[in-house]
């Protein structure tokens, strides 16, 4: 007997689809909305938790918060518009670092990388774009060899991205470009990705554990933010359009035409997909609780718009409009969830993150999945520094110190991403940046001292994470 | 019988001084079960490696079609349609079950994916497959059981237009039930033209399935025989003792491997 070449091929993809699939009995595409939602409890009690605690201790927040202060200010709009803007720095940063803690790694440098971009970026606005007479032959030297030497090791790890942009932030600095506020973000951002190739060389291509790696960085940066600012002395960030970052309003116009890209947008990609995935037979949530989902954003969205479009001050100076920082979060949001869900990169880095050994197998690039990740929180990080810089008008030596990072790393576990790997979305990043913002500003409110404010932070972080081993020891034990 | 896909001839492998194959023969048909069988370190995981393309052969050669092929990696070896089903499960728990059966290998644009076109072709692998302990495509790994994942696995190597699909241990772990399902698995592979290589350790799932038994004694090739003129206890004496009767090695090894 020969078995014919057409049966050995695919013979399982060849199947009458027709007839067979039918066999695929139990395979439920289409669920009904109680089902869906009988489903989804059991995902609950299986500890598949997402950000569903993180969501609920938001809106205990708020309610607790408004009754407790009695003055009023908590809940006044001017309060929660500038609680976007305080929160919107480390919420970035914290979204970057999802990429980190997806593949199971931890970027302790990203605060003080921040950091530094942010000292490059105003040493530059303040000279004028002559960075070699701000800070002398032998630094500016050794500053220009280290991004050539970051770019060539990007190469040796394939993140050929990173490569492209720290050859470009050196030549920027190399040619002495005039100081611009577009130029001086794109520098922070290159300045990012270059601390980023330099962690993920060390961490994917010789081994280092990611702990110590950036345990190290973060002093050295620590140390490089000191040197270029010098001890004690600030670097103003006088202009216009940086200050505007976190500072500045839309106008009324430029709000609703936000809120109609945003939610329209939102509205138009998740009915699209819906209507894809019924048309096709696959695996699809039930139209109902898809229409509820889009209307609940669409409304809450018009109301927020609606709210931030009035005068919020308490003064004579009218202040409306959406911040500035809203679209920007936004912007990444949408950038970081389609990389992680619609991408082959995306893919990869949960791979790496659930398995690495299976990721290796099934002939993915390791190394070069754990060196980009590097880079992108960097880079995050960069643009949290223009973030945060812009709200406070200069970079100070003490620049994304302190407690910048753990703020971030909070963010994002607190909003349901897991130390483990694996498990997380850069979504989780801005809830749990919310949840931290509303604790700071609400005891700040209450006339807590830092005291207080420090310990309830670190408690609410400590329950996050013990939330995060608890469903993680759930799903396991679910899972045999 | 049909054609050989794939055959070994006088393959040696050694690791440093350590000789751990030895001149082995090995022939794998379409449409059929080849059970390895052998004791603790007899050479099957290595004979494994070798044909996975992690580990080159030192000696002998590998056919594939009747052709020799080199088999310096494991892109190459998965070139040919070789795919090998780990032990230890090659699957991320975190992804979903069609996103593991295409890791590494997703359908689509880089820089967007076809999820649609990935999501039926897993259903109709699995359906093809007869697969139906599977709620959804779209369910994570992590909530699987032990045989589902181990279906997942073999589902998996199925997907890639395999021609040999090589299972080690795939029942090692599981339940009575489980186990059902995977033999019943293995079955239907091999129905499907795919030249299967079983590797176990379970006498009871071998005689079940196979339809030739390859039993390996200390590096050797001591026999190759069809599964119905071998008795249960004459395969444990070749895996033993490397012989039984006419079977096996011509003469005794000594005392060695006793």
């Amino acid at each position: 007997m020969t078995a014919p070449e057409k049966q050995q091929k695919s013979a399982a993809e060849k199947a009458d689809p027709g007839n067979r699939a039918a066999d695929f009995g139990i395979d439920t595409t289409a669920r009904t909305t109680g089902e869906a939602i009988r489903g989804y409890l059991q995902g609950l009690r299986n500890g598949e938790l997402g950000s569903l605690p993180a969501l609920l201790g938001l809106a205990a927040l708020f309610v607790l918060f408004t009754i407790l202060d009695s003055g009023g200010t908590f809940p006044s709009l001017l309060n929660l518009a500038n609680l976007l803007q305080q929160g919107a720095g480390r919420t970035i940063i914290a979204m970057g670092l999802v990429f980190v803690l997806l593949t199971g790694e931890i970027d302790l440098a990203a605060g003080t990388a921040s950091g530094l971009a942010a000292a490059l970026m105003a040493l530059h606005l303040v000279s004028g774009g002559n960075m070699l007479g701000a800070m002398g032959g032998f630094v500016f030297a050794v500053l220009i060899v280290a991004m050539l030497v970051a770019a060539a090791l990007a190469i040796w790890v394939r993140v050929w991205a990173g490569a492209v942009v720290s050859v470009l932030t050196a030549v920027i600095l190399l040619i002495g470009v005039p100081a611009n506020p577009w130029i001086e973000m794109l520098l922070a951002v290159g300045v990012g990705v270059v601390v980023g190739c330099l962690t993920g060389f060390l961490v994917a291509r010789i081994g280092m554990p990611s702990f110590v790696v950036t345990l190290a960085l973060f002093i050295t940066w620590q140390g490089v933010i000191l040197q270029l600012i010098g001890d004690g002395g600030t670097l103003g960030l006088r202009d216009p359009v940086i200050n505007a970052v976190a500072n500045g309003n839309l106008s009324t116009l430029g709000s609703w035409v936000l809120f109609v890209v945003a939610a329209g947008g939102y509205a138009a990609v998740m009915l699209l997909q819906q209507r894809n995935r019924l048309h096709k037979g696959l695996v699809a949530k039930p139209t109902g609780l898809v229409l509820i989902k889009v209307g609940a954003v669409v409304v809450l969205g018009a109301v927020a718009t609606f709210l931030l479009t009035r005068d919020r001050s308490p003064g004579v100076i009218a202040i409306s409009g959406i911040p500035y920082v809203v679209p920007i979060v936004l912007v990444l949001l949408v950038l970081g969830t389609y990389v992680l869900d619609r991408t082959r990169f995306g893919r990869h880095v949960y791979a790496v993150g659930g398995n690495r050994e299976a990721a290796r197998r099934a002939g993915i690039d390791v190394v070069r999945i754990r060196a980009a990740v590097f880079v992108i929180s960097s880079a995050f990080a960069a643009i949290g520094a223009i973030v945060y810089s812009s709200k406070v008008g200069s970079v100070s030596p003490a620049a994304g110190g302190g407690n910048t990072l753990l703020f971030a790393v909070g963010a994002a576990v607190i909003g349901g991403t897991s130390l483990f790997g694996g498990r997380g979305r850069v979504s989780n990043a801005v809830i749990g940046g919310a949840v931290l913002a509303t604790v700071e500003n609400g005891l700040g409110l209450l006339k807590q001292p830092a005291a207080v404010v420090f310990i309830i932070t670190g408690l609410v972080l400590l329950l996050a994470a013990g939330v995060d081993v608890l469903s993680r020891r759930k799903s396991a034990a679910a899972g045999r | 019988m049909s054609e050989p896909i794939l055959q070994l001839r006088s393959v040696s492998k050694s690791f440093g001084a350590v000789q751990v194959l030895h001149d082995v023969d090995l022939t794998v048909r379409a449409g059929e079960v080849t059970a390895l069988v052998g004791d603790n370190g007899a050479g099957k995981s290595t004979l494994v490696k070798c044909v996975a393309g992690i580990h080159p052969i030192d000696g002998g050669e590998i056919l594939f079609d009747g052709d020799p092929v080199a088999l310096h990696s494991p892109s190459d070896a998965s070139k040919l349609g070789i795919e090998v089903v780990y032990q230890d499960l090659a699957l991320a728990d975190n992804l979903d079950i069609v996103q593991n059966m295409f890791l590494g290998r997703e359908r689509g644009r880089p820089w967007l994916l076809d999820e649609s076109d990935m999501e039926q072709a897993a259903r109709r692998t699995l359906a093809s497959l007869s697969v139906r302990t599977v709620t959804s495509v779209r369910t994570p790994v992590a909530s699987l059981s032990g045989g589902q994942r181990q279906t997942v696995a073999i589902a998996k190597a199925v997907l890639w237009d395999s021609r040999v699909v090589l299972l080690d241990e795939p029942t090692a772990a599981l339940g009575v039930a489980q186990t059902r399902q995977v033999l019943d698995l293995v079955r239907r592979l091999a129905e499907q033209g795919i030249g299967v290589v079983l590797i176990s350790h379970n006498m009871a799932d071998v005689f079940e399935v196979a339809d030739r038994i390859a039993t390996l004694y200390l590096g050797r090739m001591v026999a190759e025989v069809p599964t119905r003129d071998v008795t249960h206890g004459q395969v444990v004496e070749l895996i033993t003792a490397g012989r039984s009767g006419d079977l096996g090695l011509a003469r005794p090894e000594g005392v060695v491997g006793q």
